[in-house]
């Protein structure tokens, strides 16, 4: 019998090319088998071959979202897989929407089926849980074994067209699909079930999970930007050289407020960047590429605007919890609030 | 970051590259960052036309926060 045809996609990082250093590079394919697909490899068994590995670098496909697809999408084609496989990406933010980009791509203009993975958090499985199955895993590449049981599991599965059970029994990360079954019990016994436990104060699981909206409706804007005060944020790590609050470089648990009264930029002397998630020699060099306070400070002398607050705030962004992001930005509003200011301007790497 | 300051009726420009990001998390006004190393600036141009661009793109984000938006904006 033939082997199934499978095709990995992996970052620059997980290929053992390099760091941020070399998140710029192009598309490329290879025929041998790399990083975590030697664990995928083994996983899958002997009836199972890789054929070959998309390597792309994060930021070249995170700034040529069109193009990298269009790309990898050809290099793909051409060695006629029975299944893709992405990543998994765990908590790699860039990583992450590119694996569930390019999943995407494949099974709606290739027809073949996909499967990533990727941590709850990671920004791509709110992006495309419903578009592609994405396998639930760990927040590092420490948590790769875990993963690839599952992961190779659903390979199978598609490879051999067996039907995909729901998320709880698969371990990917819910998709909003309803699908039709016949309950042991009826509803009004669910019912009584349910509302029993919950007065217990025990775990019951409702029949029809509500979606969580978690929006904020557009503030209104600023009428008299002569009068207006200004404050910028960042999730791009700059701190003063030193880190004074020892703000972390991935997953951040506090963000910093530092002043800038009298500075006409950020000086490279004074500040710097302590953000662990892309390549930092350029807002190393110059600082102002992130909190841009030459331009801000220009256009305060020119009249643009107001006045600019005298201090920014910043934290990273990168891995930082989703839940830490919020309770930044409910502190940071608080301040900003209670100091009158009009118009903020956030900058994220 | 972006809602939590937002809510308070500050409106905020999410200067950001990676715009599909910027959106999944919310952000109402959006401006496409150059780079995710230097999203505000393009030092590949040295520091001269750098500069030009960075002020281009803050007056652009002046001009976003006086702009009226009912649902999430790139611009």
């Amino acid at each position: 019998m033939a082997k199934f045809r499978v095709v990995h996609y992996i970052n620059q990082f997980f290929a053992g090319l390099g760091g941020e250093e070399k998140a710029d590079l192009r598309p490329e394919i290879r025929d041998s088998v790399l990083g975590p697909g030697v664990a995928l490899k083994a996983s899958l068994g002997d009836d199972y071959e890789i054929v070959a590995t998309v390597i792309c670098g994060d930021n070249y496909f995170g700034e040529n979202l069109d193009e990298a697809t269009d790309t990898i999408l050809k290099m793909i084609e051409e060695y006629k897989p029975d299944v893709f496989v992405a990543g998994p990406a765990f908590n790699a933010g860039r990583y992450g929407v590119a694996c569930g980009t390019i999943c995407k791509a494949v099974e709606e203009r290739l027809g073949i089926p996909s499967v990533t993975g990727m941590y709850v958090e990671n920004p791509g499985v709110d992006m495309f849980r419903k578009d592609v199955i994405i396998v639930e895993t760990g927040n590092s590449a420490a948590k790769l074994s875990a993963a690839m049981p599952k992961l190779s599991s659903l390979v199978k599965k598609m490879a051999n067209k067996e039907e995909i059970l729901g998320p709880k029994e698969e371990g990917y990360h819910e998709r909003g699909i309803r699908v039709n079954y016949f309950a042991d019990k009826r509803g009004s016994e669910r019912a009584i079930e349910m509302l029993v436990n919950k007065l217990k104060g025990e775990e019951y699981h409702t029949d029809l999970p509500m979606p969580v909206f978690d929006r904020v409706e557009p503030a209104a804007p600023i009428k008299d930007i002569k009068k207006a005060k200004i404050a910028v944020v960042t999730s791009g790590g700059i701190v003063p050289q030193g880190n004074p609050d020892h703000i972390e470089s991935s997953n951040a648990t506090k963000w910093g407020k530092y002043d800038i009264t009298g500075m006409d930029r950020l000086s490279a002397d004074e500040f710097t960047t302590i953000h662990g998630g892309y390549d930092r020699q350029f807002a190393m060099q110059n600082p102002n590429v992130v909190v841009p306070l030459d331009a801000l400070r220009q256009l305060e002398k020119e009249g643009e605007f107001g006045e600019l607050v005298n201090y920014f705030c910043a934290t990273t962004g990168t891995g930082t919890a989703t839940a830490s992001a919020a309770k930044f930005g409910s502190e940071i509003g608080q301040m900003l609030i209670d100091e009158h200011v009009d118009g903020v301007i956030l900058v994220s790497t | 970051m972006v809602k939590g300051i937002e809510k308070y009726g500050i409106p905020v420009v999410h200067m950001a590259t990676v715009v599909p990001i910027s959106l999944t998390i919310g952000a109402n006004r959006i401006i496409p960052g150059v780079g995710i190393p230097y999203p505000i600036g393009d030092p590949l141009q040295g520091e001269k036309d750098s500069y030009k661009l960075r002020l281009k793109m803050v007056k652009k984000a002046l001009e976003v926060l006086q702009t009226p938006v009912t649902e999430q904006t790139v611009f």
